[in-house]
């Protein structure tokens, strides 16, 4: 079992906050990895200082062996580690086949690419997905109209799109209605069986996340509190004590 | 070019004059970028006609003096008349773009901007215009040279200072500064809290104008003012901003003489007709500064 | 799943699979018409037509950037202008002395024969197009980390900067300009023959637009409109397609700006070849009175402003520009979509976009906040 993600020792302030502190995880190909903590616990800032929205103070992070904590959002992107906001962005203006059809890969795009039209192929792919999230019946709507929790199973089909090797979720059950988390969960999961696209999970939500992940990081105040299964989180006593805030 | 530079080897005291003038230029610029960094800070309004409202007001100076009236008593008519004329614009214009995206804002107020111009030249004609003050000049002996220091000058500098102290005041001390302090940290927070924050929009755009007034009178007296040289003021404004960030009254002023006095040195060495061009040069060395600045932290100047 | 086996489901769903409907050809059409007859029908105003060809090339281009991409430009007279000192210098270098040409305005004893210039109008015309495009790909580099009000004025900037420096510069006239070489042949020879060339112009950038819009390029541009930051992080090459965007707005308005100076024939630095507060907000008033964002609608708002602009202008009396001015504040504060985009919203169907029919859509028009 390869490591995908490497983060080792990984810091991150910001002035005088240090929103990550030494932290060192890592992300098994193939897996579902969860990353939970109180708010403020500095998960966001892991996920933002993976994907290279800004640069760490110090440590390495490593995809697929390759140093990448000094490549840009675009560049990593292009690796196959794809992200999905807490805030979900998608383009609003457009409806939701021209968002899908934009999130094709782009690693291998040669620069007259973007003179070419779409291909057939790629049109069903895109309702097929479309169709996978629940929203093929809405296709052609402006993205922008859809619901929150629609937008973002449009936002999670583009990922999809993408063929991103890891995918790193931003709480993605958070805003959505509690009856469709279970159809969530499991489109989640087949991605990840189906499709074989690694995940890496901020949740929330205890239930989803025990439910979903094979293993667990829990960070608190921006250091790495406790890591292990599901089952060894939930019974951990300073997880526990993180969350109910006693300390 | 090089003849000037070599000029300035030559005759230091040359240098001395720019940078006294360049001192005295950069304080009345610093009026008129405080204003445009309260209107953008406050509400998000990026003023394209800032200044064509500094040109209005030294149109009330100049027209004054036409009737033999000294220039120096425009500067409350221009304060009050400004202040007028901003509520109006306010409450006409500014207030339905407001909540629109960014571009609105600037499009709207760049229309503003040549009606403004049109309608100055319309009314005064194109002529480039002093306010003469009738005050004496002085010359000073420095370094083998002599430099020449125009009493209004200094006046101009010191109501600049009293104009600058007298905002701070007022923002500090008054209820209506605290509810502008209040809303350009969070309008929405300012809302709930009960601050009519129309009423703060409009008052901050109109103080803005009446800034602006206030420098238009000082500058029509030190320097020329003509229908279309707003423009030219504006970037200087925007200039200034951008390289000191809204919300940091120092960094405003610091930038402000900067600009001023690289702007004496930029017309002196290259030639007057490239002193506009000198202007637009610094705006673009400070947004390529600042890109690069943002860029090190992987973000885009916006 | 549904195989595509529903071609009218494709074209809706994208609007992008074929290049033109029926419809947009029927107008299409008859614009080529006018295009052809009116200098036939009216030939007292081939000249002002030949000016509306290049209002419609201008408000089509400032579209790629401003409305299909979200960078509102307030500077691209810049590369207008540039195309006309690049044609100019061209035309006059090919066969003489630039220095010693401009320095006796063009009075000197250098006479240009026709072949001479011809060959200068296509060379420069090509050099123009090819130079302005280089200009965009080299200050792309400077003005792409800037968004929203930045990029605006430091586009403005640009463009006022360019007006000074150029009229400082002595080589090329400076201030006093560069007197075109003049047209071999009747006024009436002249105006037809670059008449033929802005019409040309223009319908190759709409061809060519509408050709652009329908590839990958089209949905990557809109894509970075509506979430830059999104686009990113998908791994779009966001400064690859800014720059050929720009490039291509850079390279008609080049062609415009060389055709521009030769139909004059005389050509300064501020009035004529950086009209910033001219034509260069012309052309954001004219993208905007349309429709931003769509093809037509920088068509139909050039082609209006236009007429409106030459029908009335000489009732105003000296008050003309401070109606432009009002014309704009209030196409902004009350008409921000523009016509076309007014259509959009009120009959989505025509142009095949499809709202929810159970929720009312909301005011699309506003575009991403900034």
């Amino acid at each position: 079992m390869s490591k995908l993600i490497e983060v080792s020792n990984v810091s991150k302030a910001f002035g005088g906050v240090i929103a990550n502190n030494d932290i060192s995880i890592s992300v098994p190909e193939g897996k579902i990895t969860g990353l939970i903590g109180p708010n403020g616990s500095g998960k966001t800032t892991l996920f933002n200082s993976i994907v290279g929205y800004h640069l760490i103070d110090s440590g390495s992070i490593k995809f697929k062996g390759a140093e990448i904590s000094k490549k840009k959002v675009q560049q990593i992107a292009r690796l196959g580690m794809l992200r999905t906001f807490q805030q979900t962005r998608i383009y609003s203006l457009m409806n939701c086949v021209d968002n899908m059809l934009i999130s094709v890969p782009h690693r291998n795009a040669a620069f007259f690419d973007m003179f070419k039209p779409y291909p057939a192929e790629l049109l069903e792919k895109a309702e097929d997905l479309l169709e996978f999230v629940g929203l093929y019946e809405k296709r052609k709507l402006r993205a922008g109209d859809l619901s929150f929790g629609q937008q973002k199973l449009l936002e999670f089909a583009m990922a999809l799109m993408n063929e991103p090797e890891v995918l790193l979720l931003d709480e993605p059950t958070a805003g959505i209605n509690p009856t469709l988390i279970n159809g969530l969960i499991d489109r989640l999961k087949r991605a990840n069986t189906e499709f074989g696209i690694t995940l890496f999970v901020i949740e929330h939500n205890m239930r989803v996340i025990m439910n979903m992940a094979d293993t667990i990081y829990c960070l608190a105040h921006g250091e790495l509190l406790a890591e292990g299964a599901p089952s060894e989180i939930q019974n951990d006593q300073r997880v526990i004590d993180a969350y109910l805030g006693a300390h | 070019m090089l003849d000037n530079l070599n000029l300035l080897v030559i005759a230091p005291y040359l240098g001395v004059q720019l940078l006294l003038d360049g001192i005295f230029i950069g304080a009345i610029f610093a009026l008129a970028a405080y204003g445009l960094a309260l209107v953008w800070g406050v509400m998000n309004v990026k003023n394209l006609s800032q200044g064509e409202f500094v040109i209005m007001g030294g149109y009330f100076a100049w027209y004054m003096s036409t009737y033999g009236i000294h220039p120096m008593y425009a500067l409350p008519v221009a304060v009050i008349g400004m202040f007028g004329f901003g509520w109006v614009v306010y409450k006409t214009i500014i207030s339905r773009v407001v909540e629109k995206d960014m571009f609105t804002s600037l499009l709207a107020t760049f229309g503003l901007a040549i009606v403004i111009q049109q309608g100055l030249n319309l009314a005064f004609g194109p002529e480039v215009q002093v306010a003469e003050s009738g005050f004496p000049t002085h010359t000073i002996p420095i370094w083998g040279g002599e430099i020449t220091v125009a009493a209004i000058r200094f006046y101009s500098f010191l109501i600049c200072c009293v104009l600058a102290g007298g905002v701070v005041a007022f923002m500090k001390k008054s209820r209506m500064g605290q509810a502008i302090r209040a809303t350009s940290q969070d309008v929405r927070a300012a809302k709930v809290m009960g601050i009519d924050t129309e009423k703060v929009f409009a008052f901050t755009y109109a103080l803005n104008a009446a800034i602006c007034g206030a420098a238009g009178v000082l500058i029509s007296m030190i320097w020329v003012i003509q229908p279309f040289y707003g423009i030219t003021h504006s970037i200087r404004s925007f200039v200034i901003v951008t390289a000191a960030g809204f919300g940091n009254l120092a960094g405003v002023l610091m930038a402000s003489l900067g600009l001023g006095v690289v702007e004496q040195y930029g017309g002196f060495i290259l030639g007057a007709e490239l002193q506009q061009a000198t202007v637009v040069g610094m705006l673009l060395l400070v947004l390529i500064w600042r890109q690069v600045q943002m860029n090190r932290v992987r973000q885009a100047v916006q | 799943m549904t195989a595509v086996t529903d071609d009218n489901a494709t074209e809706a769903g994208t609007g992008r699979r074929r290049l033109m409907s029926r419809n947009d050809s029927f107008i299409f059409a008859g614009l080529v018409l006018f295009g052809i007859l009116g200098p036939i029908l009216f030939p007292n105003y081939t000249f002002q037509i030949a000016v509306l060809w290049l209002m419609v090339l201008f408000a089509l281009t400032w579209d790629i950037m401003g409305g299909q991409m979200g960078y509102n430009s307030l500077g691209n007279i810049f590369f207008f202008g540039a195309g006309m000192y690049i044609c100019a210098v061209v035309q006059v270098g090919l066969f003489t002395d630039v220095g010693a040409y401009t320095s006796v305005s063009g009075q000197g004893d250098f006479r240009f024969t026709p072949d001479q210039y011809y060959i200068g109008v296509a060379v420069g015309l090509v050099a123009a197009a090819i130079g302005s495009s280089l200009l965009a790909v080299a200050l792309g580099w400077i003005v792409f980390g800037l968004r929203g009000p930045y990029f605006a004025i430091g586009t403005l900037g640009m463009a006022l900067a360019a007006g000074e420096l150029v009229g400082a510069w002595g080589w090329v006239g400076g201030g006093s300009g560069i007197p075109m070489p003049v047209y071999p042949g009747s006024g009436d020879g002249k105006s037809y023959f670059f008449y033929v060339l802005c019409f040309v112009a223009a319908i190759a950038t709409f061809m060519f637009l509408k050709w652009l819009y329908s590839t990958r390029f089209g949905l990557a541009i809109n894509a970075i409109r509506d979430d830059e930051d999104k686009a990113q992080a998908m791994g779009i090459h966001t400064l690859r397609h800014k720059t050929v965007a720009w490039a291509v707005s850079a390279f008609f308005l080049g062609i415009a700006g060389g055709l521009f100076g030769n139909m004059t024939g005389f050509i300064e630095p501020l009035e004529v070849a950086f009209p910033t507060v001219t034509f260069g907000i012309f052309m954001v008033a004219m993208a905007l009175l349309g429709g931003k964002g769509t093809i037509w609608g920088p068509v139909l708002g050039a082609i209006l402003f236009h007429f409106v602009k030459e029908a009335t202008w000489t009732y105003f009396l000296g008050w003309q520009w401070v109606t432009l001015g009002a014309i704009i504040i209030l196409n902004i504060i009350y008409f921000q979509q523009g016509i076309v985009g007014w259509l959009q919203e009120k009959y989505p169907g025509w142009f095949g976009i499809e709202v929810d029919a159970r929720a009312p859509a909301k005011a699309p028009s506003k575009g991403p906040a900034q």
